[in-house]
């Protein structure tokens, strides 16, 4: 008995050491980098790959300015947690870092009150903003004032498993419409007996993109809840048909397209397509091996007077107003996420679809690398014949509450309970959005 | 020239000495002994508590545009969320309780045992999981409630030729794997409480019942339940507390208050989706101070009804 408590204690201390240890070697690390002029600025965020992409900025940065180098110390946090603590930070008015990533589905709690405690890029948007797809600027912005700085486009796209499409002899450019990609999809059922696509059951991937391809949204412009109107009831019950009528789909293993059962699932080609966001790429990198060459990028079909895609998911990059060197820290951002350079490494070292438009025809663009390896070279071009479509959401106050009604509430109990129909279910929703 | 260090030890002499007369003292030494507490206690419980009740009654947007609203939110919480949140927390903990205080007792009754075999072994195979986090567990648990055929408990079931469940999107499915989580966790530690509990029932009692021609059963109901009261009436208030302030294990199970249909939603979550998944920290307070008071009256009817506050003897 003694023996083993001497053991699991030197085990938890060993674990503590261990735990501790990462952080002073970060500690060290950056220490050494700012050997006293440099100005030290702190970075949160909730994505590994993120911190790879600033400190890649600071790099660049420090070659620039030689005049003012600058260290970033980043702290990478689980996704809840940070915005968490942030979101602390911000309301008792101490310990926010200078600059932090807050992801689209959190912004607005951010922007709530008179005074948000963020700071505005307006200055540094203004001289590009040509150049720049402002959509997706605008899901970040309050009464003109932009407060984050996005890291991709996130266009919705189709992903086609082409080997399955070729079994049923169908022509991936041949599907254009809605109609005809429900068409194809009762053909594959009939070829192959697999499903032509997947809907999610517990988040909003399947449901949302669709409504906003046709103008539709959760909120209006000025923030009053539409989410029961006659656009997204009719959307919704399309996607029931597919599963019920036309039995083109099925519930996605999981729940939803971030789930370890779907990717094994999909993995084994088990389904003919699936519909996310551009920076969707990377998922099938990572987690679909098998599928290598066998899935192409296509816009997604449209509703008729619909639009090609819409921008969905992000991060937008702010600065707080505790931060002690705001200038500094915009002017950093700014040649990190705003340049053409700085967009070009968005897609050469994240795999995003950058949000600068003149980075896409650039030629390092279509050098190849992991994603053109697995998805073929034509990933660009399929992005610029959607990206005039792509305009911004209506991303209100009650924007987390309205998503979380999709994912938990509606969506559940339409597609996959079957225990509402989607005028009850986005009714209840609606209301239930519109009493807080 | 060494009179200076002779004086400075002196005063060291003497500080160390006032030191020792202090934790000598029978009048002042307690309060320094239990000062750490007391400061603790009230820098880091009763101003928060204080703060939380004042918050209940405030819509807070923003560090500088904090408003005060009276009861509206206490109002608010009159919605179907809640209600459901208050439901999913009240099966759940009425499951806790029904499976972790008779387990465990049962268990620790056989742990008892002089006769059994492996004892050690046990006691620590079953408290080993209440070191684990429940974070890393629920991640387990997660993926062996997966809906495929090849999941843990799927493939479990494929032995009896029962089919492949949806159980994490399936009121009932789910609540079985929330009360089967929060099982392996807790049982370990209500069989320690019993395990001590029963160490400390004289050994004469069963022998003289033994004597008398009691068998074990008659032992068991006459001797140890009665002796454990004390002990089960503790687990029992420990559960209700447990069970209504719930959150890890559905926080993990689903990676956030996000269980579809809200099949797990429970009253924590409820509080931490409302406070930081929506910025809505005045009505979260609210429905902290509402489950506080809820917990409260539920373990005094528990109280109430088994005797705790009669006095002894009558």
């Amino acid at each position: 008995m003694k023996k083993s408590l001497v053991l699991l204690l030197s085990l938890v201390l060993f674990l503590t050491m261990t735990v501790s240890g990462c952080g002073k070697e970060q500690r060290a690390a950056d220490a050494k980098a700012g050997d006293g002029k440099a100005t030290t600025l702190t970075f949160w965020t909730f994505q590994e790959l993120h911190k790879n992409f600033i400190d890649d900025g600071v790099a660049t940065w420090n070659t620039n300015h030689p005049d003012k180098p600058i260290v970033v110390k980043t702290e990478v946090y689980p996704y809840d947690e940070m915005h968490n603590k942030l979101l602390i930070a911000i309301q008792s008015g101490t310990g926010a870092p200078d600059m932090a990533d807050i992801e689209l589905g959190k912004f607005a709690n951010f922007l709530k009150g008179s005074k948000p405690g963020l700071v505005e890029f307006n200055d540094v948007i203004e001289p590009v903003k040509d150049k720049l797809i402002m959509g997706r600027l605008e899901n970040y912005a309050k009464s003109g004032k932009y407060y984050g700085l996005d890291y991709h486009v996130g266009a919705e796209v189709m992903y086609y498993n082409k080997e399955i499409l070729d079994q049923a002899g169908i022509n991936v450019n041949d599907i254009v419409t809605w109609d005809d990609y429900i068409a194809a999809g009762k053909k594959v059922v009939e070829k192959t007996g697999k499903p032509m696509t997947t809907l999610e059951s517990m988040e909003k991937w399947s449901y949302y993109p669709l409504i906003c391809m046709q103008g539709s949204d959760a909120m209006d412009k000025d923030g009053n809840v539409i989410l029961d109107n006659a656009i997204n009831v009719k959307t919704l019950q399309t996607l029931k048909d597919m599963l019920y009528k036309d039995k083109i789909a099925i519930i996605t293993p999981g729940g939803h397209h971030h789930s370890e059962e779907y990717w094994a699932w999909m993995n084994k080609g088990n389904a003919a397509s699936v519909w996310m966001p551009m920076w969707y790429m990377g998922r099938f990198v990572q987690y679909m091996p098998d599928l290598k060459n066998k899935i192409v990028i296509r816009p997604m079909p449209v509703f008729p007077g619909g639009k090609k895609s819409a921008g969905m998911g992000g991060t937008g990059t702010a600065i707080t107003t505790q931060s002690k060197n705001i200038e500094l820290a915009k002017q950093f951002l700014a040649e990190a996420k705003l340049s053409k350079e700085g967009s070009i490494k968005t897609w050469s070292l994240l795999g995003f679809d950058p949000i600068r438009s003149d980075a896409w025809s650039d030629p390092v663009m279509s050098a190849p690398n992991k994603y053109t390896d697995y998805f073929g070279t034509d990933i660009f071009i399929t992005l610029k014949s959607v990206v005039g479509d792509i305009g911004s959401i209506n991303v209100g106050p009650k924007f987390p509450d309205a998503m979380a009604q999709i994912e938990k509430n509606v969506i559940f109990k339409v597609l996959k309970e079957q225990s509402q129909s989607p005028e009850e279910a986005l009714k209840v929703a609606a209301d239930d959005v519109k009493a807080k | 020239m060494l009179e200076p260090p002779v004086v400075a030890l002196n005063k060291s002499y003497n500080r160390l000495s006032k030191i020792k007369t202090l934790f000598a003292c029978q009048k002042k030494a307690p309060y320094l002994f239990v000062l750490p507490f007391v400061v603790s206690f009230l820098v880091f419980f009763l101003y928060p508590i204080i703060s939380t009740v004042i918050m209940s009654f405030q819509r807070i947007d923003g560090p500088e545009s904090i408003t005060f609203i009276g009861l509206k939110n206490y109002k608010n919480l009159i919605n179907p969320h809640f209600f459901n949140a208050l439901w999913v927390t009240t099966r759940y903990t009425f499951w806790t309780m029904l499976v972790l205080i008779p387990l465990p007792l049962l268990l620790a009754v056989f742990l008892n045992k002089k006769t059994t075999i492996g004892k050690k072994y046990f006691k620590s195979a079953f408290f080993m999981p209440a070191l684990t986090s429940v974070i890393v567990a629920g991640l387990f648990f997660r993926l062996a409630f997966g809906e495929q055929e090849t999941t843990l408990v799927n493939s479990i079931l494929g032995v009896f030729g029962i089919k492949p469940m949806v159980w994490l999107q399936d009121p009932e499915g789910s609540m079985f794997a929330m009360v089967l989580l929060c099982t392996w966790r807790w049982l370990g530690v209500n069989i320690i409480y019993f395990l001590s509990g029963l160490q400390g029932i004289p050994v004469e009692l069963y022998e003289s019942a033994s004597i008398d021609g009691a068998n074990e059963i008659q032992q068991f109901w006459h001797i140890t339940l009665p002796s454990l009261k004390p002990v089960i009436m503790y687990v029992l208030t420990i559960s209700v507390y447990g069970g209504y302030s719930m959150f890890a294990e559905s926080f993990a199970l689903w990676s956030g208050p996000r269980s579809p249909g809200e099949i797990g939603m429970t009253i924590v979550n409820y509080l931490y989706q409302e406070g930081f998944n929506n910025n809505n920290l005045g009505f979260a307070s609210a429905i902290g101070i509402t489950l506080f008071v809820l917990v409260m009256i539920v373990n005094v009817i528990q109280l109430w009804v088994s005797g705790f506050f009669k006095k002894e003897g009558v």
